[in-house]
């Protein structure tokens, strides 16, 4: 009787199954199968953010705050890009400017790998309704999943500390949005431009090409905004497997709570994020050739 | 040269891939809404048959949800149809391949759509030479050729803008524009002015009236308003649940209605604004081309018992008139020099009103000629009367 009692109550206890166990192995049986083939993209990803790195760091710290200030006014008025340029000051005020650039560094090697995974799976998706029903429970569990369970798996993995984990983990958590908006803005395209296009012999290429993705870029833009977003989140969490950036800054503040110190690299994060946001969101509006032009 | 169109026990079913085939082997035993209610496909079209001549102006009519529009995107198998034949110009369009389907559509057909269907990231010209893009054509070549269907349809100056900066009718002239480029025997118009407002609307099929009577063209045109379809069709199909309630020209509606829901729909109609002259003309019994033989001319007026010809030129060109007398009288060896001069000629897309000066002068049948003054019919007086009278 009262073992039945605890039956009701509590979760029986021989009723579990250990799926830690063949998650770990399988990581193993990975790590030791595709030794050299990890190894090697260790070194062509540290390449690869060495050039970004490289070049983001060549360019001098005016010429950024110039080519923000012009390219918010091409896409905002002239009150948006003053405000976006002291912002970018500031970072460099509160003394984060090289912390920053490495964090970018980062931040854009990821956005680029989001753009080659991220585009073909949205179009795939969007085309062949078997990929669509095998991605769409990948990408909501990619989302839902706690950010930090990657770091793990990108350490062992790429066995190193620093920046190719970091991208790997920021990557996949910023990947999810691009693909899902890139299935969204095919799939949404006009039904009478699609049936247009078909009905003068486009052949598939073409429909893709010259209908289908231009109209819907400013979808896609708008991905792309989301997915960047993201990865300036990822970025912060990702430092706490030994990527320089500005995130380092904030892990530091905490674990000494330094409160000054950890809002001020906090702010830095924030101004970082509201630039990229508000340029990305300015290509976006400017791409969405749908929207009316005056009255008829 | 046009091509007719030859439809065959064509039906359309949507619905998934088993409920279509119940659907399908339920068509000749229930209604649509039965097999509906049945199988939960919809049938769109139902077992139709009939044919569209070359150079026709042929017009669909019925209310939302008749299956007008899903018939027309058969002809060029935006549909592809659960059961029947599609024939256009001889070939049919079931036994086409995929390359061939591709080069049909790129050669033979367009269509214009009711919400114009444009590219909104491509200006006016992007969009016109859209169709020869698609199929390599070099880009001078693509420029002219899109020029001139931009300026056939009124909108030169414009060809740089982009479609949101134009107004409904003009969006739809681009629509018109990009469907002419390629030069197609066949034009399918899905309700291409039904968006537009009412003033708008009457100028665009003026103006498409007037397009189609200098171009060798098959038109298919839907809509679902009357008066655009009896102002604009040579014939009409008037469709109700996925079927063809009647068939024929403008004047057989107000003749014989079939029914009392093709009583019903016409009751609003005004004719003498709707009937046009080429509604209701006839063949010519015969005619004499330039050239011909003035003693054959005569056996052929004597044989027919007719006291006159009307005469053409080689292109079809109205001449002007020979009396049998003439021809009795003179010795010429053709009939080239006794052709009377006639201006009595009457647009084919005049309405009755307009011509209505000229025929109630006429003591004979008049001429009708279309926009290239080719003689196209003639038009007597008491068939005028009658047609009016019913």
């Amino acid at each position: 009787m009262f073992k039945l009692m605890n039956f009701i109550f509590e979760f029986p206890e021989n009723f579990t199954f250990d799926i830690a166990g063949p998650i770990d192995s399988f990581v193993d049986w990975i790590d030791r199968t595709f030794r050299v083939i990890l190894d090697a993209f260790v070194v062509v990803f540290t390449g690869i953010i060495n050039a970004v790195q490289g070049f983001l760091f060549f360019v001098p710290w005016w010429v950024y705050i110039i080519l923000l200030f012009f390219a918010a006014m091409k896409l905002y008025k002239i009150s948006t890009a003053v405000v976006l340029s002291i912002l970018m000051l500031l970072i460099g005020v509160f003394g984060f400017w090289d912390q920053t650039i490495f964090t970018l560094t980062i931040i854009l090697v990821s956005v680029l790998i989001c753009l080659v995974i991220g585009l073909p799976s949205g179009i795939l998706m969007a085309k062949f309704r078997r990929v669509e029903m095998i991605l769409k429970p990948i990408l909501d569990g990619m989302q839902t999943l706690p950010s930090f369970v990657y770091l793990i798996p990108a350490l062992m993995l790429f066995n190193t500390f620093g920046r190719v984990p970091a991208v790997f983990a920021t990557t996949i958590y910023a990947l999810p949005p691009l693909i899902r908006l890139t299935y969204l803005g095919i799939t949404n395209v006009d039904e009478q431009v699609v049936e247009a296009g078909a009905s003068f012999g486009s052949t598939p290429m073409q429909m893709l090409f010259k209908i289908e993705l231009p109209q819907s870029l400013s979808t896609i833009a708008a991905g792309v905004n989301q997915t960047t977003m993201m990865a300036v989140a990822m970025v912060v969490i990702a430092s706490m497997i030994g990527a320089r950036g500005v995130g380092n800054d904030v892990l530091r503040a905490v674990q000494q709570l330094n409160v000054g110190d950890g809002f001020a690299a906090g702010f830095a994060i924030v101004f970082l994020a509201i630039i990229l946001d508000r340029l990305l969101q300015g290509v976006a509006t400017k791409l969405d050739m749908t929207a009316q032009e005056g009255d008829e | 040269m046009a091509q007719d169109v030859k439809v065959e026990n064509l039906s359309v079913v949507f619905g998934k891939t088993r409920q279509r085939q119940e659907a399908i082997d339920m068509l000749d035993d229930y209604s649509p809404s039965e097999i509906r209610k049945k199988t939960g496909a919809t049938v769109a079209v139902k077992k139709v048959s009939f044919e569209i001549e070359e150079n026709e102006l042929f017009v669909i009519v019925g209310l939302s949800g008749s299956g007008k529009s899903s018939f027309i995107r058969t002809l060029n198998l935006l549909n592809r149809p659960a059961t029947g034949d599609i024939k256009i110009g001889g070939r049919s369009l079931m036994d086409m391949s995929k390359e061939e389907l591709r080069d049909f559509r790129r050669n033979d057909v367009a269509m214009v759509f009711q919400h114009f269907g444009l590219l909104s990231h491509r200006t006016v010209m992007g969009n016109v030479e859209y169709p020869l893009e698609v199929q390599g054509v070099e880009k001078e070549e693509r420029r002219k050729r899109s020029m001139d269907a931009i300026e056939l349809v009124g909108l030169d100056g414009w060809e740089n803008h982009m479609p949101n900066q134009l107004s409904g009718g003009m969006r739809q002239r681009v629509g018109l524009a990009r469907a002419l480029t390629n030069d197609p025997e066949l034009l399918l118009m899905d309700e291409p002015y039904s968006a537009l407002d009412p003033l708008i609307r009457r100028e665009m099929q003026n103006e498409l009236l007037k397009l189609e009577d200098t171009m060798d063209r098959t038109i298919v045109f839907i809509t679902h308003d009357m008066n655009e379809a009896f102002r604009m069709g040579d014939r009409i199909a008037l469709m109700k649940d996925a079927e063809i309630v009647q068939l024929g020209k403008p004047e057989e509606f107000f003749a014989n209605p079939v029914n009392q829901y093709v009583k019903d729909f016409i009751a609003d109609v005004d004719k003498t604004r709707i009937l046009k002259v080429r509604n209701i003309m006839n063949k010519p019994t015969a005619v004499a081309k330039l050239g011909d033989s003035r003693q054959e001319t005569l056996d052929k007026l004597k044989k027919k018992d007719m006291e006159f010809i009307y005469v053409v030129d080689s292109n079809r060109k109205f001449q002007g008139f020979i009396t049998i007398e003439e021809l009795k009288k003179s010795k010429a060896q053709t009939i080239d020099k006794l052709v009377n001069k006639d201006d009595t000629a009457i647009y084919r897309n005049d309405y009755l009103q307009d011509a209505w000066e000229k025929l109630s002068k006429a003591t004979y049948d008049l001429p009708v000629v279309d926009g290239k003054g080719r003689l196209r019919g003639v038009l007597d007086y008491d068939v005028v009367v009658d047609a009016l009278a019913k």
